[in-house]
């Protein structure tokens, strides 16, 4: 028996505006950039949902129609759950219509999509209890298994996610981990009791999310019968294939013309043509299948890069400053109990912006891995901290340990006269300015100038 | 399949591509033979060299012609006015040290009323006395009372070496060169190519260029068989504003030579004095000219200490536009925590680097920019301008654009308050920038030589 049990991965963080350290102290908004720029969250959404999110789920839901075992699982974080919800209901609507087949699992996660698992404990089981909370009013289900940010887990996130009443984990088949075992069935983990792992089946899902469209592959064009064909090839020595993917593969990272929403439609035919082969959600496959014994993680695995450790956020640095500095807000800004600020903090937790100062793909030289709005890895950490500081100062206002205080921007002096024409390059122009210059110069000596600000 | 047999045929597949890969070093050897090229012979023409030069154009012909001959070219350099040769690894000629005094009174040189200088434009002096006296103070040796006649003069006497000297490419550096090259491969008949160091579009931040100059450096482009450009930055300038054909210009980025590690510090605390009430430094290390953007930095500097001011920012270098730095340093209010420390030799340099916390190059075009490399040696984090040839070279480095001192300023104060950004600046810098080597700017040019000297055009 093969079951496919599909998970797509759909989230977008807000991304940091440009957040100048001259904005410290004066602008508390720091994801709200409205202009024509890769940080402008309202907009990557929409160009996203349009590639990929509404024709991928218009796509599926016929797919659901028409064949009654066809199975999905999403996992939507909370951060992209909120955006939808306030800017594009239509999109929400999409996800919500699948979800009423019945045959669409959600799955729980960290609120945030963050790495709060690893820096703080509280505040993990929190954020997982919020996104409880919002899927239950979205979608009025309640979530049964777990999967962390970026599919990070070891032995200790199953034991939590058991200790929080989940029954299964989502974890990633690392070589490194299974050695010679087979990620194509159902394991549980030492230290826990009942709760089962679900492995990804990275050469599978990585023939659809990575080498899809790669001209160079011996495999491409990849075909649906071909893909169904490996499928069936597992039959007899595996219970199920775990293909968990970016749901943005489809549309977004895997183009329309690379022909796969064509594949994607043809699948469940091609994979249900063979009469062994069905599809599963991962609660079924949890209560399907027995577990093939325990596989011990006793570091953490992610399915980040081919490293596939927490290296893509915690390898330098810049990343180890900017998240030991976020944690150390914990206590005080719990302490103000003002919901905005604790928000604000909490979307400052995104694993997104760590990434972004990973700095191991850029000195490589190997820049297209790098996927960033930010120029540099440096950018994105001054960005960062930047806005880190303001809303310390924030929380500081609010505790009373430093006196609210507007904070302008330093009045400029007669220098504000050039910057306006910032070129240096019009010799006239200079001429001109440096006229004004002197004469609002001989003006000052004269003590005419307050006369003129006044007029 | 039982365990066993997956893995004999691991065994089996491995052998097959252990074979393999020797079949395929065989078949490489067999299509490729190792090459047994002559040493190409270079006729070089540069204008100065260290230790008598007055910029980066000096130190760049250096760096490159020693790492050529370590690659295994034979080059024959060739300079306008006898300096000495303290250089042992080439063999250097001086246009002037052979006889051709019957050819120089065949010459017309028509003398000029302006005097020139390669780093200077002409507005920037007001008489000729004066430029002279600051190139003497700069240990410049002055070639002759006019540049402009001496880059004619050394053009024609460049002949006669071209008769002389067996050469198989002719390598001319930046225009002051340019006509000594064209009249050697009249000659010779020799495949020329000139090298773009600067552009007088550079040297003058793209105003009030030089007819004369830029005339010769055309004439340059279109004679050349190749033109090598430092940077990107650079070839786009000539591409655009020469209109010379993309496909015959090629980018070879500078490095750094290897003494530079090697020099000697002496840390004397007199500079380090000023950090002494926990104040930071800040650097800048230049000529003080339009190009080097030093009017800039004046502006930021005022933008950093509204902000933080215990900042003191240092300009070190001097040029004409010296004295109105000062004036808008003074006008700004912010004389006290701007210090003019003139132009620094040698280990008084790299000592400046080490006490500064950050450095700060904001030029408005730079072709190449060879400092922002030195003080990554000597671990300081560097802020450069992205009009530069430099930031297509490195990484580990801040960047913003010159004009946006908002933003240069923003950098600053991160540098200055961060210190995870500072110590990571650093350490990825000094690795990174053992990468940036003039070995590599010379395997480049071997393999231009190489492809002129087998297809002329």
């Amino acid at each position: 028996m093969s079951s496919i049990c599909f998970y797509f991965q759909v989230h977008q963080p807000l991304r940091i505006k440009k957040y100048k350290v001259f904005d410290v102290g004066n602008d508390p908004e720091y994801f709200n950039d409205a202009g024509d720029n890769l940080t402008n969250n309202r907009m990557i959404m929409e160009k996203v949902a349009n590639k990929s999110y509404l024709p991928t789920n218009k796509l599926l839901l016929e797919l659901l129609n028409r064949h009654p075992e066809f199975r999905i699982s999403f996992s939507l974080s909370g951060i992209f759950l909120e955006q939808i919800e306030n800017d594009f209901p239509e999109v929400l609507k999409s996800f919500q219509d699948l979800v009423k087949t019945g045959r669409a699992e959600i799955l729980s996660e960290t609120y945030y999509h963050s790495l709060s698992f690893i820096y703080s404990r509280e505040e993990f089981r929190k954020q997982v209890e919020m996104h409880r909370k919002k899927v239950k009013k979205l979608f009025g289900v309640t979530t049964e298994v777990f999967r962390n940010t970026e599919l990070i887990f070891n032995n200790e996130v199953a034991q939590e996610a058991e200790r929080m009443g989940y029954k299964g984990v989502i974890a990633e088949g690392a070589d490194h981990i299974l050695g010679w075992r087979s990620p194509n069935f159902v394991y549980k983990s030492p230290g826990a009791k009942n709760i089962k792992l679900l492995l990804k089946n990275y050469k599978l899902s990585d023939d659809i999310a990575f080498r899809f469209s790669e001209k160079g592959w011996e495999a491409h064009p990849l075909m649906a019968d071909t893909f169904s064909s490996w499928v069936s090839a597992h039959n007899g020595n595996g219970d199920l294939i775990n293909l968990f993917m970016d749901y943005e593969t489809f549309g977004e990272h895997q183009w329309e013309d690379s022909g796969i929403f064509g594949f994607l439609e043809k699948l469940p035919e091609e994979v249900l043509k063979h009469p062994d082969n069905n599809f599963v959600t991962p609660s079924e496959a949890i209560d399907r299948y027995n577990d093939l014994g325990e596989i011990d993680f006793p570091h953490f695995v992610s399915w980040a890069d081919e490293e596939r450790d927490l290296s893509a956020w915690r390898s330098n640095d810049l990343q180890e400053d900017a998240l030991a500095k976020i944690y150390s807000l914990e206590e005080p800004v719990l302490r103000t109990k003002d919901k905005g600020l604790i928000e604000t903090w909490r979307r400052l937790q995104t694993s997104d912006h760590f990434y972004y100062m990973c700095t191991k793909f850029f000195n490589d030289g190997d820049v297209h891995k790098y996927f960033s709005p930010y120029e540099s890895p440096y950018d994105a950490f001054i960005n960062f901290m930047n806005a880190l500081n303001d809303l310390k100062i924030r929380i500081n206002e609010k505790l009373g340990t430093i006196k609210p205080k507007k904070r302008g921007r330093p009045k400029k002096e007669i220098d504000s006269v050039i910057e306006k024409d910032d070129h240096y390059h019009n010799p006239n122009l200079i001429i001109e300015l440096n006229k004004k210059k002197k004469h609002i110069i001989d003006l000052r000596k004269e003590g005419k100038l307050k006369k003129i600000k006044q007029q | 399949m039982s365990l066993n047999t997956a893995f004999k045929v691991f065994v089996f597949e491995h052998q097959i591509l252990y074979n393999i890969g020797n079949y395929q070093q065989v078949l490489l050897y067999l299509i490729y033979p190792p090459m047994q090229t002559q040493k190409p012979r270079v006729l070089m023409f540069g204008w100065e060299f260290p230790p008598y030069n007055s910029g980066g154009l000096g130190v760049a012909c250096y760096g490159l012609t020693r790492s050529l001959v370590k690659e295994g070219a034979d080059v024959c350099f060739v300079l306008p006015k006898n300096l000495g040769n303290p250089h042992r690894f080439l063999d250097m000629r001086f246009a002037d040290n052979t006889d051709f005094s019957s050819l120089y009174d065949q010459m017309t040189v028509k003398e000029l009323e302006v005097f020139l200088y390669p780093y200077l434009n002409e507005e920037t002096y007001h008489s000729k006395e004066e430029l002279l006296k600051i190139l003497r103070e700069k240990g410049y040796a002055p070639y002759a009372s006019d540049l402009y006649s001496e880059v004619l003069r050394y053009g024609a006497l460049s002949r006669e070496i071209a008769k002389t000297e067996k050469h198989d490419v002719i390598h001319a550096h930046d225009w002051l060169s340019f006509p000594a090259g064209i009249e050697a491969k009249k000659v010779s008949g020799k495949p020329l190519i000139t090298h773009v160091h600067a552009t007088e579009f550079d040297r003058t931040g793209h105003q009030g260029t030089n007819q004369k100059i830029a005339d010769i450096e055309y004439a340059g482009l279109q004679a050349a068989d190749k033109v090598v450009a430092v940077s990107q930055l650079t070839k786009n300038t000539i591409t655009k504003k020469y209109g010379i054909n993309e496909a015959k210009v090629e980018v070879v980025h500078n490095g750094i030579d290897e003494d530079y590690y090697k020099q000697k510090v002496i840390l004397d605390n007199k500079l380090a004095n000023l950090k002494r009430d926990g104040s930071k430094v800040v650097l800048f290390l230049g000529r003080i000219t339009i190009q080097k953007g030093p009017d800039y930095f004046i502006r930021m500097a005022k933008k950093v200490l509204e902000h933080e001011p215990k900042v003191y920012f240092l300009v070190a270098g001097s040029g004409d536009m010296e004295k109105y730095i000062m004036r808008q340093a003074a006008e700004l209010k912010i004389s006290d925590r701007v210090l003019f420390i003139g132009w620094l030799k040698g280990d008084d340099q790299a000592h400046a680097y080490q006490i500064s916390d950050l450095f700060v190059m904001p030029s408005v075009s730079e072709p190449f920019g060879l400092v922002p490399l030195e003080a990554m040696i000597n671990n300081t984090p560097v802020l450069i301008s992205k009009q530069s040839g430099v930031a297509e070279v490195t990484r580990n480095v801040l960047k913003a654009d010159f004009w946006d001192t908002d933003e240069m300023a923003n950098k600053i104060l991160s540098v200055l308050a961060y210190s995870s950004l500072n110590s990571q600046l650093i350490n990825y810098g000094r690795e990174e920038v053992k990468n940036i080597n003039w070995g590599k700017a010379a395997r480049k040019c071997l393999g231009i030589y190489n492809k002129m000297i087998l297809n002329p055009t």
